[in-house]
């Protein structure tokens, strides 16, 4: 019975985690979106990035596709989302559904998104070289791995400490500190990457970037928020 | 007379039958929806870039924007 619980549950908070992404990701991500590609063709080089003729068009690049792919993503982040909050509701203190969300999503944002994206940011259409793509994505990947574990040994670190001291905020700092000790050296340690072409516009650089940080943070706000509300409604409705 | 809420006053609603959802529930689950999460991902930011299961560029161009946009290393 609990499972069948259960799984109506995680059923629900599935269907919203995926749902809730993909509708309010449309209209915010299509802003920025149009903002930076309206800016691209006078970005110099950005021709580099079209193949010689085009298999899909800039029309269905810009709304199916983009559609498509951030609602996938959405959906992946949003079902891994619903399991790392199952598991951890109830195990961080007597956290409510709403806030354990949004300090989840807000911690992601940070490890997933910006952290990595200080050594591997985002790269506008014709930046970048063919031929290092596989060596990009590689490095883009060992980031956020490098990211997620040392917030793990972070976590451990911590409740190590805390748990042997019993102060709990220098146990907080010092897990701190060996998070950003192991992604410092892990940014030392990984492959600089430097591709952008001199040429370049930087403001329209930066203004992608801006963009699609800005994107992200949509999205895990969203995440965070609608998840809450929706866990807060099951919850209550399968103790009363 | 204390007229301010907490930032995050919502209050901890216990799970039934404990506290916390027990592992073994979770983990069906977890296989489940981390194996769909991985395919997701791969198509929205790997595939016809690093690796290719099919020919051609059609999925690479097809979410071409949103690779960009979402940081994903692309050409």
């Amino acid at each position: 019975m609990l499972a069948g619980i259960l799984a109506a549950l995680l059923a629900t908070l599935f269907a919203r985690a995926f749902a809730e992404p993909q509708i309010d990701l449309a209209i915010g991500v299509e802003q920025s979106h149009s903002a930076h590609h309206m800016s691209a063709p006078h970005g110099g080089g950005s021709t580099v990035s079209e193949p010689e003729e085009e298999v899909v068009s800039r029309s269905t690049q810009k709304g199916a596709g983009l559609l498509t792919a951030l609602a996938l993503y959405g959906a992946a982040v949003g079902g891994i989302f619903a399991i790392v909050f199952a598991y951890g509701y109830g195990r961080f203190g007597a956290i409510g559904p709403r806030s354990l969300a949004l300090l989840m999503a807000g911690l992601v944002f940070l490890l997933v998104v910006v952290v990595p994206a200080i050594k591997y940011p985002q790269t506008p259409p014709a930046v970048g070289k063919h031929e290092t793509v596989g060596l990009r994505t590689a490095a883009y990947f060992a980031m956020i791995a490098l990211s997620l574990g040392a917030a793990a040994i972070a976590g451990k670190v911590r409740a190590a400490l805390a748990s042997r001291s019993g102060r709990g905020f220098d146990a907080t700092l010092l897990a701190l500190g060996a998070y950003a000790a192991i992604v410092g050296l892990g940014q030392l340690l990984l492959p600089t990457i430097d591709e952008v072409p001199a040429d370049f516009p930087a403001t329209l650089l930066w203004n992608f970037r801006i963009a699609s940080i800005a994107t992200q943070l949509l999205m895990w706000t969203t995440i965070g928020i609608a998840f809450g509300l929706w866990a807060e409604r099951v919850l209550k409705r399968q103790r009363g | 007379m204390a007229t301010t809420a907490g930032l995050f006053d919502d209050s901890f609603i216990p799970v039934q039958g404990g506290a916390a959802i027990p592992v073994e529930d979770i983990a069906p689950w977890a296989v489940l929806g981390t194996l769909l999460a991985l395919i997701f991902l791969y198509f929205v930011s790997t595939e016809q870039g690093a690796f290719a299961l099919f020919q051609g560029t059609y999925v690479h161009e097809f979410v071409h924007d949103g690779r960009h946009l979402l940081g994903f290393p692309c050409h």
